[in-house]
């Protein structure tokens, strides 16, 4: 009978979650009708709310384990006090990011507590202390205009940071990626990211001449080569992109991005020639089956699991994900498919891609061209990490090591990730005020209007 | 104004978008077209899952005949039996004490059912295992037991295929054990020296002996050309190249023979003396085109062949390579390759076991259809094979089968086991064909007995005889 349950349960997952997915689109029909925007986003908080009782109550039933009854609550009042909150002092934040923040994290959740109750508990922790900074944020973008001077702070830090973990970090499958401080793990690179892009936002908000972007180069250089050196050449990527899409879209020359594309596939053929660890991902990219007892064995399984789940899974807590190695973190999507379905993994993929979609909307929105690229730059982190990170575990591309931002376990990223959206949120507030006021007084002071859109 | 100054933000948006939609089209993409590969692989113990739903489905033959089932007693416990006992266990194979055979390659699709959904969901509610699909083989119940009883006492292999398709009629391997009780009998099969669990048919590595000349017969051809009708040697039952002496069978000398003759009688000093003539590079080259040193294009479990020349190998090693012994090791599943694609003017069919799948009412769940691996001969080559290994049964050591029911072709092999021993092997390998029934091929070894015309071509008619009936 529990089966049968589990089973009903699961095709309703689906659904709940599809429905979800769409109303991320279908809310772009409406932007101009705020009620009906409203109604839609409170039905996806109902949709959110059905997931997290049928999921968590999967999970009870199958494993009788009382503390998910409790973990539950828990996770239901996490949920509520973040939407009252905004609802109280962010009432323009952006619902639609706000919403797909929790679905994420609440998808996160009920699948760290089937795998692990401990890291779930963990994952509850670090998400509580990413909720409260990222619900600061704005108050600091809105009250302070330091943030485009930093310029040299921000690469001074984020090298020294980056080059810390090269010298004294951890290793973990082949690449230095964390560092210990009082016994606790922190991966630099996940904050430092963060910093990359302020800095290259700050470098060339204003002047964009050939001297300008050779300067930015040469630092952005360092970072890229400090996380070589530390072997973690998934964060280089994704560094190294984000670069790439800011220097393409603060000068408008696409021969910069494509030259760069360029650099980057020479690079990545010598990376491969260089680094033994690089080699085994990509021999266990082009044929896992064939090495499946040493390099292809970490894909092979998450393709078993994503095969065997079929479109509509196994059920949560009725397959078999922990046979997969770390799939709490860079292969959670693995994990997903397999037990939630394919249908429910690419609703993931669109969420993601609606979150992505409404960052770079934001930043087309804005009339500050320093936080147009700030958002820019986020934007392209979050999307570039989604991509690398399910490419990676799907075999469309080789496997690179980077988690899945919200979802995968792991306090840096998901406290990383929580900034991003803190400043997202925040910068989607802060040019409202004086938009709506020009528009409202576009007649008198159509003066002001030209100086605020050319800062 | 603020829209061209968003050019390059929607250029980006356009990009990353693009890239989503790449990333989902290949996740439907693996789900539709790869995961099958992966699903079905032996390594994903997922499949285990099913099992706790599903009781698991029949094995049957191409004929109808049920050669693995599952009963399930009053208190649900469920019992693998195979009702031939040892005849179909190297290609059925066993569950217990790990997987093997066509129970181990075909562990999803034993596992699912796709009976009604409604009688699913019943059980379900009832908490009833659903009934596992059938899994229909493409072997052949008759030929089976036909080439299984042609071995009679003796050790050794049988295979069986149809060339034009690729399907295997027939996979015998003995000394055979009981997969029924092979929980009891694990620790005498392991400790045993007859290496039971091995299939000798796929996995054996025997030395080929005379079989192997329609290798070097085609290097011979590959170089000559239409010279080789110029070939003539003078047989006086041995030959001798620096100190080295290869006798003929039986020390019997040939007489003076051109190249279709020294074939048909497996004359070896005619044969030890074309191989010092052959430029052992491209020898190297034409047997790993013919599937040596290389795992064999099949989904079932198989042994590698073995074939090593060069030039700078002695010149006894060099003959005795070419008249199949030496170094080199084949299975008996390899040479039925060879033979397969000579027949089928020179193209392989990719050999297959599972012919299809059916819900536990008798209803098509999935079929498979035959497939072409890829070409090993050309046809001008498999045609100059066909008509040599067609004198082998007209005039020279395959007589026993020229008969007016069906036109076999084949060759006869008599491998000596090692240097040290007088122990031979007795193979054939060949076809045969007539103008109703599909062409079969087949290879045959026994083991330790002795010439391959006294005790593999036999073996070999009673199939073809049981086939052509």
């Amino acid at each position: 009978m529990v089966h049968l349950l589990v089973q009903a349960a699961k095709y309703l997952l689906i659904f709940c979650f599809l429905f979800y997915t769409f109303a991320c689109f279908w809310v772009f029909r409406y932007r101009k009708d705020v009620s009906e925007q409203s109604y839609i986003f409170h039905l996806q908080r109902v949709l959110l709310y059905l997931i997290q009782f049928i999921a968590n109550g999967v999970l009870y039933l199958t494993s009788k384990n009382q503390q998910i009854l409790i973990f539950y609550l828990l996770q239901v009042l996490l949920v509520s006090l973040i939407f009252i909150f905004y609802h109280i002092f962010y009432k323009k934040a952006s619902r639609l990011v706000l919403n797909n923040m929790c679905m994420l994290f609440t998808i996160g959740l009920v699948m760290l507590t089937r795998l692990s109750m401990d890291k779930a508990y963990r994952q509850y922790l670090f998400l509580v202390a990413g909720a409260a900074i990222a619900m600061l944020i704005p108050v600091f973008l809105q009250k302070l205009s330091v943030f485009r001077k930093l310029t040299w702070l921000y690469s001074v830090v984020g090298i020294l940071s980056l080059m810390a973990v090269a010298v004294v970090g951890t290793t973990s499958y082949g690449a230095k990626l964390s560092i210990s401080i009082a016994g606790i793990s922190i991966q630099p690179s996940e904050f430092v990211k963060i910093l990359f892009v302020f800095f290259i936002a700050s470098m060339l908000y204003q002047k964009k001449d050939i001297k300008q972007v050779l300067v930015t180069s040469g630092v952005s250089a360092l970072f890229v080569l400090a996380l070589v050196i530390s072997k973690d050449l998934g964060g280089a990527l994704l560094y190294f992109v984000t670069y790439l899409v800011m220097i393409y879209v603060a000068t408008g020359k696409m021969s910069y991005f494509l030259s760069g594309i360029g650099a980057m596939g020479l690079a990545a053929f010598a990376g491969a020639k260089m680094f033994p660890h690089v080699q085994t991902r990509i021999i266990a990219w082009k044929d896992p089956l064939s090495v499946i007892d040493n390099e292809g064995y970490q894909v092979s399984q998450s393709l078993f699991g994503i095969g065997t789940g079929g479109w509509f899974g196994l059920g949560l807590n009725q397959g078999m994900p922990k046979k997969i190695p770390v799939v709490e973190k860079d292969f959670i999507f693995s994990a997903i498919s397999e037990e939630f379905g394919g249908v429910f993994a690419i609703c993931v993929i669109l969420v993601c891609a609606s979150c992505f979609i409404m960052f770079m909307n934001i930043a087309m929105q804005m009339r500050d061209s320093y936080y147009k690229l700030v958002a820019l730059g986020l934007a392209t982190l979050y999307a570039g990490q989604v991509f690398l990170t399910i490419g990676g575990v799907i075999k469309f591309i080789p496997s690179t090591g980077v988690t899945l931002p919200l979802i995968s376990y792991g306090g840096s990223s998901l406290i990383s990730t929580m900034i991003i959206i803190g400043v997202i949120q925040g910068l989607y507030m802060r040019p409202r005020t004086p938009v709506v006021k020009i528009s409202e007084t576009l007649e008198k002071e159509g003066e002001e209007n030209g100086k605020i859109q050319e800062p | 104004m603020a829209k061209s100054k968003n050019h390059e933000y929607v250029v980006v948006t356009y990009l990353f978008l693009a890239m989503f939609i790449a990333l989902i089209g290949y996740f439907i993409y693996y789900m539709v077209f790869l995961s099958e590969n992966f699903i079905n692989n032996p390594y994903n113990s997922l499949q285990n899952l099913f099992s706790e739903y599903v009781v698991r489905g029949d094995i049957e033959s191409a004929d109808g005949y049920t050669l693995a089932t599952t009963t399930v007693d009053d208190d649900g416990a469920e019992t693998r039996t195979y009702p031939y006992k040892d005849l179909f266990a190297h290609a059925v194979g066993y569950t217990t004490k790990g997987k093997s055979g066509i129970e181990n390659q075909a562990n999803f699709l034993l596992l699912r059912s796709h009976s009604l959904f409604t009688s699913q969901l019943l059980n379900d509610i009832k908490g009833e295992k659903s009934l596992g699909d059938t899994v229909v083989t493409t072997l052949n119940y008759k030929l089976q037991q036909t080439a299984y009883d042609a071995l009679g006492s003796h050790d050794g292999a049988v295979i069986v295929m149809e060339p034009s398709t690729g399907k295997i009629l027939a996979m015998v391997s003995k000394p055979s054990f009981d997969p029924n009780t092979i929980d009891v009998d694990w620790d005498d099969i392991i400790s045993g020296e007859n290496a039971l669990l091995v299939n000798r048919a796929t996995q054996g590595k025997y030395a080929p002996g005379s079989v192997f000349k329609i290798l070097t017969t085609l290097e011979y051809y590959r170089e000559q050309g239409a010279d080789v009708s110029d070939f003539s040697f003078d047989c006086k039952s041995y030959f001798t190249y620096e100190g080295k002496t290869i006798h003929c069978a039986s020390d019997k000398s040939h007489g003076t023979e051109n190249l279709k003759e020294a074939f048909a009688n497996s004359c070896n000093s005619s044969f030890a003396s074309i191989s010092l003539t052959l430029n052992l590079e491209q020898f190297q080259k034409t047997c790993d085109d013919l599937l040596f040193n290389q795992d064999l294009p099949v989904s079932f479990e198989s042994g590698q062949s073995r074939f090593q020349i060069t030039a700078d190998d002695s010149s006894s090693l060099v003959m005795e390579t070419g008249i199949g012994q030496g170094k080199t090791l084949v299975s008996p599943l390899h040479m039925l390759l060879l033979t397969s694609a000579i027949d089928n003017n020179g193209t392989l069919m990719t050999p297959y076991l599972i012919d299809s799948v059916k819900n536990t009412y008798g209803d098509a769940v999935k079929s498979y259809t035959p497939s072409v691996w890829g070409t090993l001969f050309t046809s001008k080559e498999a045609s100059f094979l066909e008509e040599y290994m067609r004198s082998v049964v007209t005039d020279g050591t395959g007589k026993k089968l020229d008969t007016e029911d069906y036109t076999a072709y084949g060759k006869t092999g008599t491998a000596q086991v090692s240097d040290t021993t007088d122990q031979t092997n007795a193979w054939f390998i060949g076809y045969a064909k007539n103008d109703r029934e599909a062409d079969i091929a087949l290879a045959v070894i026994v083991e330790d007995s002795g010439s391959g015309s006294k005790y593999a071509v036999p073996v070999a008619k009673k199939i073809f005889d049981a086939y052509f009936e």
